[in-house]
């Protein structure tokens, strides 16, 4: 990570107003969304969407060239280019040719992409933005943070301060008139402009049209008024036929903004006529910018399904504490990481991608089905390979892979943690270490490790038989949930192997781009787990279980290696997590709760990989209900806690607001338990309550349902 | 007609236009003119109101409307539409789904009526109104009609502290005027 990305970090951070505002934002966003999607199905809407952007980018060159013809035989002019300077080049010298001297521009991310104002300023030619949040940026020499919201990140105070620098003295932080402002000195720039500016949303290959959507109104003023117009438009946004645009204009706006439709859908085909009645020229500039380069590389060409939404900034939640411009100066939050590491390189994605916390919030409400955290984590994988892992990284990882070493490292742990060791946890770690417990403490590592203790757990033999992939923390750090595990499937008549060469899940590795580390991990799981001769794989850690049942597969899959998908596969149809496996067991009558018991108040936190990856989340919440708690939902109980395994050593700083924003949601409920089902989740929520001191036990589902049963 | 019409109604209005309906010519012609009067459509400077004119004004006598309301053009020039306090021009569909206006608005004339003057004011025959997009685009389609624009209320923004407000660079005030026997007129 370097300096200047740690610092620009903390700078986001430290400004009150920004996190502020997104935070407001991101809450008030998902209901909003909620509300323009009523009546609508939106996993329909989007299976549609993703269909028509894969067949597109699938004969992108077919396509601009239909689109050429088209546009071309109804009056407009097209230039195809690939490279962002010949854009440049194109417009500056219609521009010159045609005496322009005055531009004015509605938003458009291809022309933030190539910078193409600061090209106009110097030829000498004046352009103003007229989007008002793109003016506002333009007049405060900043770069957009949002691609919906340009200037989210400024309260009304400093756009006063911008306004009245920049502009006309005096000007008070009053959003209406702020707004009259603008439009006051705005007009003047429509009506003397010579050259309109726009982007589209859409372009039909089938009429040669172009779709815009707008709410301000801006984009009309630029395409009627001055008398040449050029439409810059990145070829991602080619559809084959007319009929392709209704489900993107169905979810863009109500993904986008919370609409059911813009103010303004303008759809231009061809030329018009001038306000004097001459034909205008329209001249639309078709820009690749490696976005053909993309669309062959089989994993990112699904990133070209992209409708410029935002809705993956909008919910994630470290986007809503850093902000846009940590990203970098043209598309941010997830979609932008990737959007940056193709359109620039991708050298430029290597610290931003370690944003990502792959939590998975983005993937549900993509309206292109992109997954977003998955094609990051590709980007990961392929810095790595490029530019190797650090020494630090190597050395781990190369523990990793040596079950024995690993683990022995482990045992010896629990043995020098003594002097810091209060209890359960370790509150304060020395010097460097320091951060890692400075927002929450660690669980200490248990005295004796799952592994050893289960060998004295009597259990009954000859019925079925299950193996146990505990995932180091519950062997190592929380050997209780795995003995509550092991307490209710006996109930159930099921003995419970504990397969002893397995070792850790490879998530770790993985996460870190470190695929082929992962892989050897994988392979050695694989053999201890598909040597026991059992009905299930049971994992009461959703990230190991997701690692079983889906990682494996594809780490193998990124890296060719066919020998082991077989095996792989073999393993990922028998395994299943704890919640699920033990409703089941309910269902068919094989586990009997206790009755009349009143266990009060509990509030239940989503693990990330579980509700989203495994999709399990009725399961623990009925199971505790079903034991005699007491349910009452927190707010946002599915956003992640902050954890997400190394991302809270390597990123303290974000980890540690969201942990905070969790912690306030689970006391607001008033409970006095807080469950969940992923160990990783317990260690940053139970060391989290425990600096907060609020009287509330964190506890794993397996731990509070183990004595529950008959 | 009517249900369509009520769920426009509920739609349009939900996006802050303003949604009237009369069931004639002659009504809707005077709720225009009392709307321009009272809007401050004068002869004065800054003060006029410019017509696109369709079929909805067919057979009617401009210098009529104009004797009525002084600052009335119906000769729709930038310097006119930039000066002028309403904008007039006649929708060809609407959409209930969303409460959107849909015209053929490749005649400039139609556009500078709707973007210019702070206050727009839409003509739509009631049995116009169709249930989605894609009704509309069977109609108006862009493999032969240029410019099509959709306008679902007043101009917005929310780019400041994400605070919606009406009325930026184009009409701050969209007001619909639904006509019942508008196609028996045309007729």
């Amino acid at each position: 990570m370097t300096t200047q990305f740690q610092e620009s970090i903390a700078t986001a951070l430290n400004n009150s107003n920004l996190t502020g505002a997104l935070g407001r934002f991101s809450e008030a966003y998902r209901i909003s969304r909620a509300k323009a999607y009523e009546g609508i199905d939106f996993d329909a809407v989007r299976d549609q969407i993703a269909e028509i952007k894969c067949a597109a980018s699938s004969r992108f060159e077919a396509l601009a060239e239909q689109f050429r013809q088209n546009a071309e035989s109804r009056g407009a002019k097209v230039f195809r280019t690939s490279d962002p300077a010949e854009v440049k080049r194109y417009i500056l010298d219609l521009a010159q040719a045609q005496g322009v001297r005055q531009v004015v521009k509605s938003k458009s991310m291809a022309s933030e992409e190539i910078h193409l104002n600061k090209a106009f300023e110097q030829a000498g030619i004046a352009v103003d933005e007229t989007d008002l949040g793109e003016w506002i940026i333009q007049l405060a020499h900043q770069t957009p943070s949002h691609m919906v919201m340009p200037a989210i990140h400024m309260t009304k105070e400093e756009v006063a301060e911008v306004f009245s620098q920049e502009v006309e003295a005096g000007q008070a932080p009053d959003i209406p008139k702020l707004v009259k402002f603008a439009r006051a000195k705005l007009r003047p720039k429509f009506l003397a402009a010579d050259m309109g500016i726009t982007g589209a949303n859409i372009a039909v290959a089938e009429t040669g049209s172009l779709v815009i959507v707008t709410n301000e109104g801006n984009a009309r003023l630029v395409s009627t008024l001055p008398r040449i117009h050029v439409a810059i438009v990145g070829i991602e946004k080619l559809v084959a036929q007319l009929q392709d645009i209704q489900p993107i204009l169905t979810a863009l706006p109500r993904s986008a903004t919370g609409q059911l439709l813009t103010s303004y859908v303008s759809i231009l085909s061809g030329q018009v006529p001038n306000t004097d009645g001459s034909p205008k020229q329209l001249h639309i500039i078709l820009m690749d910018n490696h976005r053909s380069d993309m669309a062959k590389d089989p994993k990112f060409k699904e990133a070209l399904q992209c409708i410029r939404c935002a809705t993956c900034l909008n919910v994630c939640p470290v986007f809503r504490l850093v902000g846009g411009h940590v990203f970098g100066k043209t598309y941010t939050g997830g979609i932008g990481t990737i959007l940056t590491a193709w359109f620039d390189e991708l050298k430029k994605s290597e610290d931003i991608q370690g944003l990502c916390i792959q939590c998975g919030s983005c993937v549900p409400v993509c309206p292109g089905k992109i997954d977003i955290p998955g094609l990051i984590l590709e980007l990961r994988r392929r810095l790595v390979v490029e530019k190797g892992q650090s020494l630090a990284m190597k050395a781990a990882f190369g523990i990793v892979n040596n079950r024995r070493l690993f683990h022995g490292m482990l045992r010896m742990a629990s043995v020098t943690q003594k002097p810091f060791k209060q209890g359960r946890f370790i509150r304060h770690l020395p010097l460097f270490l320091s951060e890692m417990t400075d927002f929450r403490s660690l669980p200490a590592i248990a005295a004796e490790p799952f592994r050893d203790k289960v060998k004295a757990i009597p259990q009954t033999k000859g019925g079925q038989k299950v193996a146990f992939y505990s995932g180091c923390l519950i062997d190592f750090a929380y050997p209780e949930m795995g003995e509550s595990l092991v307490k209710i499937l006996n109930k159930a008549g099921i003995e419970v192997l504990f397969p002893e060469n397995q070792t850790c899940c490879g998530a770790p590795a993985r996460y870190s781009g470190a695929y082929e580390v992962a892989a050897q991990n994988a392979r050695d799981n694989i053999q201890a787990l598909l040597a026991a001769e059992v009905t299930h794989v049971v994992s009461a850690c959703p990230t190991c279980t997701v690692a079983l049942k889906h990682d494996f597969i594809d780490t193998f899959k990124s890296l060719g290696m066919t020998d082991a998908m077989g095996a792989a596969e073999q393993l990922a149809a028998k395994t299943i997590d704890f919640s699920t496996l033990v409703k089941q067991l309910v269902e068919a009558g094989r586990l009997t709760f206790k009755e009349g018991e009143d266990l009060g108040k509990i509030t239940y936190h989503d693990s990330c990989h579980l509700k989203r990856t495994l999709k399990a989340s009725d399961e623990p919440r009925e199971l505790l209900q079903q034991a005699g708690h007491e349910l009452t939902e927190m707010y946002e109980c599915d956003t992640c806690c902050g954890m997400a395994g190394s991302y809270s050593l390597k990123l303290p700083e974000i980890s540690a607001p969201i942990l905070e924003r969790k912690l306030k949601h689970i006391k607001d409920t008033g409970a006095t338990k807080v469950a969940m089902d992923c160990p990783g989740c317990v260690m940053q929520i139970r060391g989290g309550l425990d600096k907060d001191g609020a009287p509330i036990r964190a506890e794993h589902t397996a731990e509070l349902l183990a004595d529950r049963f008959l | 007609m009517t249900a369509i019409f009520e769920a426009f109604k509920t739609r349009a209005e939900a996006v802050s236009a303003e949604v009237h309906r009369f069931t004639g010519r002659a009504e809707a012609l005077a709720f225009i003119l009392g709307f321009l009067r009272e809007a401050g459509v004068s002869a004065a400077p800054q003060c006029g109101g410019v017509w696109a004119t369709g079929s909805f004004l067919e057979g009617v006598g401009q210098e009529d409307l104009q004797s009525q309301v002084p600052g009335l053009s119906f000769a729709v020039t930038r310097e006119a539409s930039a000066e002028a306090r309403v904008g007039i021009s006649q929708m060809d569909w609407a959409i209930s789904g969303t409460g959107t206006l849909v015209q053929d608005a490749t005649a400039v004339e139609k556009r500078l009526v709707s973007t210019l003057p702070p206050i727009h004011l839409a003509v739509l025959g009631t049995e116009r109104i169709l249930a989605d997009m894609g009704s509309v685009l069977q109609r108006l389609r862009p493999d032969q009609i240029n410019y099509i624009a959709c306008i679902t209320g007043p101009s917005r923004t929310a780019d400041i502290e994400r605070v919606l407000t009406i009325g930026v660079h184009g009409p701050g005030r969209l007001i619909i005027v639904v006509v019942d026997a508008f196609e028996q007129v045309m007729a």
